[in-house]
């Protein structure tokens, strides 16, 4: 146990670092893009982390996670159609619209559990959806243009994209570490033991529905603020952040980098999204191989990238049931 | 005159419930009897109008499109089952969500490359031309009504075979308890075959009789996919009876609501005001009747016997 948490942390401590040095890198190959781009992968990698908490230590598969990254991004977009621009009140405000909605659907769907609760996050997130597009106050189902990005104490500081990608990895950084602080406290224990028994840990005791619904609202938290940075990334806001399809490509990126290990969902970002570049420029019709490619995954690489790095690979199949 | 026009909303409303009971009832189905969760049951729905395309561009008639379609459809949602579903029925439901996503991925995109990405369409029969008038200047087409009609037919005829027919008798002793089921020598694997391929004969069936009133385009399998779930899980997942009256239940409110509600906030908005929020809070209501039936009954208005 105590070598897979020191392997655990070097492999952090290496993905920040990577991170870290990518900007100078790239820009001294002349591949300055290469910035705006990992700022994108890094946002989703939060989002990735935070359904992780839920979905991989959880169990709880949540199908409508994009809700509370386009709440997040449309807290931001409205803010800023309001002449609202400082970061340090919007984001903040972006965190809670998104722990709110969390809280009023999270009290709801934990009531039921499998494919109901499956069932029910999709529909919330689609009730997001299309509330987003009726907003026609703020572009409707065009999206809202933001007219620049969000201020640090009133300093336009993040209108670099250099700026902006060091405020995200700092950001990615702090959400790691409280997600790991979370999934090691007691807290997190709990979560885990209503995964593998939810029977018996009422049984000892734990309110099994206070401790899921407390970190569903923590995860949708973290996925607003991912949602926020991505509107200051983008500035641009539009339903299409919140489609179902986009929660389907969440749980992909943290099946694929491995349920239940926190690099690994940043790494099942970071492949997700670097697989999609690669096939989107092989084709435009990227999804008929990507479609395929996914049932393969499923069916023959369960345990995703994550289980590569770990020495007893195999052993650990049954933590996916 | 807003009594005319609420009868021609309700016949709206009906008219949806009744493909999205088309869609939801093998949806239901097939989790019942496999505990599957079949997120490409909306395609289906979309290659059944897809392929009407074809047929009727091929035949030029309506009737002999819907019986190629149905056909076509059930090979391909048999091919699709011997190819990649059965594969999943032992995994655990977040595999079948991926599985099925990527099955989702595959044929929105191979439906834009074969057809193209623009919207198609197709008349409807001759027969059916026409509307009956309801006010001055004012008719509601009769191939709607048909479509209304023909759906409880099929509905009714459902009914028949799971409530009165032996292989309805195993469909629901498979959806109470299929391992009680298999031990007593039935080919719960075979069933499900029948099962699922019926299905998604339905679904194609709705997408077939759909064509010719909404547009047939790629991903638009996607939006009645989600509306069924919502059917199902009001209805009770494994209960046809269920997603039958949710199916109707959530057809008109969602038509209702569309059409009427931002008149009732003009009663105590401001026009200007309630011109916002009527569409916002309409697009909302079916979820918000889903979260409450769930509030008060976690599994659904009829759950299935023996499944809590």
């Amino acid at each position: 146990m105590r070598d897979l948490l020191t392997r655990e942390r070097l492999i952090t401590a290496a993905l920040l670092t990577v991170f870290a040095l990518l900007p100078p890198v790239a820009e001294a190959f002349g591949q300055g893009y290469l910035t705006n781009v990992a700022s994108r992968v890094m946002i989703y990698a939060i989002a990735a982390l935070s359904l992780d908490l839920i979905l991989g230590y959880g169990a709880m598969v949540s199908f409508g996670h994009a809700a509370f990254i386009g709440i997040g991004a449309y807290a931001v977009g409205i803010s800023a159609e309001h002449n609202l621009w400082e970061g340090t009140l919007t984001i903040p405000m972006a965190m809670a619209a998104a722990g709110l909605f969390a809280l009023a659907t999270g009290a709801i769907s934990l009531r039921t559990r499998g494919v109901y609760f499956i069932m029910i996050t999709l529909a919330f997130g689609q009730m997001a959806y299309y509330t987003a597009s009726s907003l026609s106050a703020y572009g409707g189902d065009d999206g809202l243009t933001i007219w620049g990005r969000s201020e640090v104490l009133g300093n336009p500081v993040l209108e670099d994209d250099t700026a902006l990608y060091f405020f995200v990895l700092i950001c990615l950084a702090l959400c790691w570490w409280v997600a790991s602080r979370v999934v090691g406290s007691r807290f997190g224990r709990v979560i885990a033991g209503v995964r593998e028994n939810r029977a018996r840990m009422s049984a000892v005791g734990f309110d099994a529905y206070r401790h899921q619904l407390v970190a569903y609202v923590l995860a949708g938290m973290m996925a607003g603020l991912a949602g926020a940075l991505l509107a200051n990334h983008a500035e641009f806001v539009s339903p299409a952040y919140m489609s179902w399809q986009r929660s389907g490509d969440l749980i992909i990126m943290v099946v694929l980098g491995g349920m239940g290990s926190l690099y690994g969902a940043v790494l099942g970002a970071v492949a997700y999204l670097a697989l999609e570049d690669v096939l989107a420029g092989f084709t435009e019709h990227w999804r008929v191989i990507f479609g395929p490619l996914l049932i393969l995954i499923v069916l023959y690489a369960r345990g995703g990238l994550a289980r590569a790095f770990r020495r007893e690979g195999p052993s650990r199949e049954g933590r996916d049931g | 005159m807003t009594a005319t026009l609420f009868a021609v909303q309700v016949l709206n409303g009906l008219q949806l419930g009744v493909l999205l009971f088309l869609v939801a009832a093998g949806l239901t189905l097939v989790f019942g009897v496999m505990d599957f969760i079949n997120l490409a049951h909306g395609v289906q729905y979309m290659l059944g109008a897809y392929l009407a395309v074809t047929f009727y561009g091929l035949t030029g008639n309506f009737f002999a499109t819907v019986v190629l379609a149905l056909a076509a459809a059930l090979v391909l949602g048999l091919v699709l089952e011997v190819l990649v579903f059965r594969h999943f029925y032992d995994r655990d439901h977040l595999d079948q969500v991926l599985a099925t996503f990527g099955v989702i991925l595959f044929l929105n995109e191979g439906v834009r490359i074969v057809w193209g990405a623009s919207p198609l369409s197709y008349p409807g029969p001759e027969i059916l031309q026409g509307a009956i008038p309801v006010m001055d200047g004012f008719g509601y087409p009769v191939y709607r009504i048909a479509l209304i009609v023909a759906g409880l037919i099929c509905a009714a005829g459902l009914w028949l075979v799971v409530a009165r027919t032996k292989v309805g008798m195993l469909i629901r002793a498979g959806a109470a308890n299929p391992a009680m089921l298999s031990a007593l020598g039935v080919n719960v694997r075979q069933l499900f075959m029948v099962v699922f391929g019926f299905g998604a004969m339905l679904a194609g069936f709705a997408g077939v009789m759909a064509g010719p009133i909404f547009s047939v385009e790629p991903g638009m399998g996607d939006g009645v996919l989600i509306l069924a779930f919502v059917v199902i899980v009001i209805g009770g997942i494994g209960s046809i009876r269920g997603a039958f009256l949710a199916a109707l239940l959530v057809g008109l409110v969602d038509t209702l609501g569309r059409s009427f509600m931002t008149d009732i906030f003009k009663l105590f908005l401001e026009p200007s005001a309630a011109n916002q929020v009527g569409p916002a809070i309409a697009s909302m209501l079916i979820y918000v009747l889903m979260a409450g039936v769930l509030f008060f009954r976690p599994t659904g208005l009829f759950p299935a016997p023996g499944r809590a």
